[in-house]
């Protein structure tokens, strides 16, 4: 079976997050943390060190009242393939700590290799990692609710969203049992993509030409994956991560939000040429 | 060798310098760091056989159907169910963190008695029989006095079994004082009522309107049946339906619709009869509606005193704004018009529900695809009548205390008059039972609730969370939690079409807990006589099994049922009911506090993250919550920049924020999405009871308010007070 996968097209899973219908409902970050055991303190408003694998962001169109705006950002990690895997944060590990499954498109992070010097989390421009600064502590009765799909991590180490990889090994366990080496679209989906109740977040393969992720994204793979279609963006595309995560609005602003730009910069001329 | 100065010195900075230089103690240090890391006390969760049940969440009146995970006897997800008519495989954000409220640190794990001062914490473990046999006694006592009116109940619902126990209950007890607590949709059954005649429950058919303009309804802040409602919102951008939103401050529902118009708070009413008043101007109305009982007056109430310049001077909102919107409303195929502010904890202005009602009905759009019917679910529970003894019979004759059915003839049940009536010495309570709601907490006003429960010589919650009501109760018989036991789920607030649900047990009762059907029927029982034989089942499950009948079956199979289809009512639409009378010369929703020692107006926002109700955030929910909505100890609130200059406010400053019934220390937001002149503060914070995760965090918009009564319905209508903000 090993062998008939290698001669098979890499799957490169990925997101389209719809952000015009995202309502910044929350749901993706506690179906997230429910799934992979995240751990939680007493106080988490201190945004910097409080663990969410997914968190929503809030974007304003930084204009005066009435005409100001909102919008909804949720973001995972991103699971960058660079140029041919190189995401930035697996290029800096000493430690091998997190790769690039070149199967899936996954980044991982293998906690027990992980000895904390948090190089990822300075080299990811996308603030995706946590740090654990102090063993998680949960109430007495509410280790009872730990998933074994997910280990809970220890004080020291990295942590970030997986694109709950476990469900992927458990479609393919099953897959496997039942004499097939392919999933279906709906076999395998993240945690979030399945919670979330407005139906933004789209999860697939965006090498499938036959999953919704390809259709709505249109990623060329050419040119380190940017999309085709004129309301999708990534998050800062500029630098060259090429990140699996994609977002739609149709909202100009929106689209702005998604990188930096120096002031009267020719958008035409630099971008998408 | 002799030690002197000089060679001690010497020695203690040769050898600390030495110290330094070897790697030994870095070296100690790291290897104990990497050691104790591997310390027994991270959690390796144990594997095991994996299975999934199907139930139905009851966290609020939202009714979505979950599925959980299960390895052997743990629950370790839940997630939405595929197929189920409300949410089709969503959940929102407390759905998914109902686990930390099953095993978490806030459940009441035995019944538990009081020994210090109310409040005070201090609790005594006691068995199940002396629990119900001193509830018992307590109740005999009463009775035997000629005090069984005095008896009284808070509830979250009058549908579905459970509430009904207690009704039953009452009854032949002798006490008429069930309560329930307050939502919109007491003042939708209001209005459709006086408008329609019918005695039904409010339902939209959202998902087929084109055109919904919503008058502050936080249709994606937790408005209706939350996920239900998130669904018909992306249904909609898909298929390029329009929304529209009224409301002061640019809530995550004005951000996603397609235009948000501010408006004065507490101006709604007149806005919808100024659209009214276009509508019928300009012959857009449907035409069949103009036969309509009362038409002619309301054309002319419209047209004397709500035209287009009045109205714009009143909300606030320019003209043209208002003309293009009441033209595309009435243009629109199925326009949608919905009010209930926020998620629709205060039931509000009557004014304002019938002024929409009459909008919606102008356009013909009742008990229309995409509009709005009368619901009635088919009853299913069909008990026989219980025998009542003369003690009952007399009970039952007496007035209720919250003064319903009498001085506000159409109401049922009105909590919001609990503690005035009986701060103000007009009526008294000697014992109070308190089962799925949490009114210390919950009610605006709740320092003047906190006061009346003072003077309640007995109360009886039935919470399996250690709540503000229960942590201030004298006896605590704590329910299984929804994950653990059997209950009927009505139609969740405002679906079209009638649905039964059964909630079931996932996971066998955690703690020493006890059905609350249970308990009632136990009380009844060791109280004997009349009210044993009207609680002959053998238990709440029999119960159940036997009001469901052939529903059973289905429900054990599939979780839900329609029960009954949309239900067509058609009575006469009264235009123009008595109550409207007042309409004639327009004053905006009354607001506490004089404007001139509280130059700003404080308003409540909610939010889908932080729940308001009974429920209080679980840990998860919570760390969800925003910094610029909850930071540290500290509620945020919200003022536009410009309020903020006033004031001399910037980004994060601490501040005081005074009403007449209150105070509290905040800390400022400035957020271009309010208008001038607003506070606004999130609702769900503030608790002082619950856990660690919770207590202690932000204040409660509810401790600086009080409750206003709408003048028409009796119904709480405040959606707002005067305040004042001051640097600290």
């Amino acid at each position: 079976m090993k062998e008939e996968g290698k001669h098979k097209k890499a799957k490169k899973y990925g997101m389209v997050i719809n952000l015009d219908e995202c309502t910044g409902c929350g749901a993706c970050m506690v179906a997230c943390m429910a799934e992979n055991n995240v751990p939680f303190k007493e106080d988490e408003s201190n945004k910097l060190d409080s663990i969410a694998w997914m968190r929503v962001y809030k974007l304003t169109n930084g204009k005066p009242y009435p005409e100001a705006e909102i919008c909804y950002l949720p973001r995972p990690c991103m699971h960058c393939e660079g140029e041919h895997g190189h995401a930035p944060c697996v290029s800096v590990c000493p430690a091998t700590a997190t790769d690039y499954n070149h199967e899936t498109g996954i980044v991982s992070q293998i906690y027990t290799r992980c000895f904390g010097c948090r190089y990822c989390m300075v080299a990811c421009p996308y603030h995706a990692r946590y740090f654990n600064w102090w063993d998680p502590v949960w109430p007495e009765e509410s280790t009872k609710y730990l998933s074994p799909n997910v280990s809970p991590r220890m004080r020291g180490v990295v942590e970030k969203c997986s694109f709950c990889f476990h469900r992927y090994q458990l479609a393919m366990d099953k897959a496997y049992l039942e004499g097939r080496t392919v999933l279906e679209e709906d076999e395998y989906q993240t945690s979030c993509a399945q919670a979330c109740p407005a139906g933004a977040i789209t999860f697939g393969d965006l090498n499938n030409p036959e999953h919704k992720v390809h259709q709505l994204a249109k990623p060329d793979n050419k040119h380190g994956g940017r999309p085709g279609n004129p309301n999708v963006f990534r998050l800062l595309e500029r630098l060259g991560t090429n990140p699996k995560v994609y977002y739609m609005s149709s909202r100009e602003w929106v689209r702005q939000a998604g990188d930096n730009y120096i002031n009267n910069e020719d958008l035409a001329k630099n971008y998408r040429h | 060798m002799k030690i002197g100065r000089r060679s001690f010195l010497s020695f203690v900075i040769g050898g600390a310098a030495g110290t330094a230089i070897t790697p030994l103690p870095w070296k100690l240090m790291d290897d104990s760091s990497i050691w104790s890391q591997n310390w027994p006390w991270t959690p390796v969760p144990p594997d095991g056989e994996y299975s999934q049940s199907n139930s139905v969440c009851t966290l609020c009146p939202g009714g979505c159907g979950i599925t959980v995970r299960k390895v052997d006897d743990r629950v370790v997800k839940i997630e939405g169910m595929k197929g189920h008519p409300v949410n089709d495989g969503g959940l929102c954000l407390m759905g998914l963190s109902g686990l930390q409220l099953l095993y978490g640190p806030t459940r009441v794990k035995t019944p538990l008695k009081r020994v210090g001062k109310r409040g005070e914490g201090k609790w005594e473990k006691i068995s199940w029989d002396e629990a119900i046999s001193e509830v018992a006694k307590k109740l005999a006592d009463i009775r035997s006095n000629g005090g069984s009116h005095t008896v009284g109940s808070i509830v979250d619902s009058e549908n579905g079994t459970v509430p009904n126990l207690f009704k039953r209950f009452l009854t032949t007890y002798g006490s008429p004082n069930f309560m329930t607590m307050p939502s919109i949709q007491d003042s939708y059954a209001m209005t459709l009522q006086v408008m329609q005649g019918v005695s039904a429950q409010v339902g939209f058919d959202a998902e087929n309107a084109d055109f919904i303009l919503s008058f502050g309804s936080g249709i994606i802040d937790g408005w209706g049946s939350p996920v239900r409602m998130f669904k018909a919102n992306s249904a909609w951008k898909a298929n390029g339906k329009k929304v529209v939103q009224i409301e002061p401050r640019l809530s995550n529902t004005a951000a996603k619709s397609d235009k948000w118009i501010p408006i004065n708070p507490g101006t709604e009413a007149a806005l919808a009869l100024g659209l009214a008043n276009i509508i019928i101007s300009n012959s857009l109305d449907s035409k069949k509606i103009s036969q309509s009982t009362g038409f002619d007056s309301f054309k002319k109430l419209v047209q004397n005193e709500y035209g287009t310049d009045k109205v714009s001077k009143i909300t606030g909102i320019n003209s043209a704004t208002i003309v293009s919107l009441a033209k595309n409303f009435a243009r629109a195929s199925k326009p949608l018009a919905i009010c209930g502010k926020g998620q629709g904890s205060i039931p509000g202005s009557l004014n304002e529900f019938m002024a929409v009602h009459a909008l919606n009905a102008l356009v013909g759009n009742i008990n229309k695809e995409g509009g709005v019917w009368a619901v009635t679910d088919t009853e299913y529970i069909n008990w026989p009548k219980p025998e009542m003894d003369s003690i009952a019979e007399n009970g039952m004759q007496k007035e209720r205390i919250d003064g319903a059915g009498s001085e506000y003839p159409h109401t049922k049940s009105l909590l919001n008059r609990l503690a005035e009536v009986i701060n103000s010495g007009d009526g008294s309570l000697e014992a109070l039972f308190v089962s799925g709601a949490n009114p210390l907490y919950s009610m605006p006003g709740s320092k003047a609730i906190k006061n009346a429960f003072d003077n309640i010589p007995f109360i009886v919650s039935f919470s399996s969370y250690m709540d503000e009501t229960a942590s201030n109760a004298d006896l605590i018989l704590p329910n299984h939690v929804y994950l653990e036991r059997y209950e009927d789920v009505t139609t969740p607030a405002g679906l079209s079409k009638p649905i039964v649900g059964l909630t079931r047990p996932v996971v066998k009762p955690q703690f020493n807990t006890k059905h609350v059907g249970d308990v009632v029927m136990l009380i009844a029982k060791a109280l004997g006589g009349g009210m044993a034989d009207a609680f002959s089942w053998e238990s709440y499950e029999a119960c159940l099994k036997e009001t469901l009948g052939v529903k059973w079956d289905i429900l054990v199979e599939k979780g839900f049922e329609f029960n009954g289809d949309k239900c067509v009512l058609e009575g006469d639409f009264n235009f123009y009911p008595d109550a409207m009378k007042s309409l004639s010369d327009f004053s905006p929703v009354s607001i506490e506090g004089s404007a001139i020692s509280y130059p700003l107006l404080l308003i409540p926002y909610d939010t889908i993250r932080l729940a308001n109700g009974y429920i209080g955030d679980p840990p998860f929910a919570i760390k969800t919550v925003e910094d610029t909505v909850l930071k540290g100890k500290n509620s945020c609130v919200e003022i536009n920049p410009k309020t903020g200059k006033e004031l001399g406010l910037t980004e994060g400053r601490y501040a005081s924020l005074l009403t007449p019934r209150g105070k509290a220390k905040v800390k400022v937001h400035l957020y271009e999405g309010i208008m001038p002149g607003i506070v606004a503060l999130p609702r769900g914070l503030g608790h002082t009871a619950y856990d660690n995760y919770l207590a202690g965090k932000g204040c409660n918009f509810n401790e600086l308010i009080g409750s206003t009564e709408d003048p028409v319905s009796g119904f709480d209508e405040a959606w707002g007070i005067r305040a004042r903000l001051t640097k600290v």
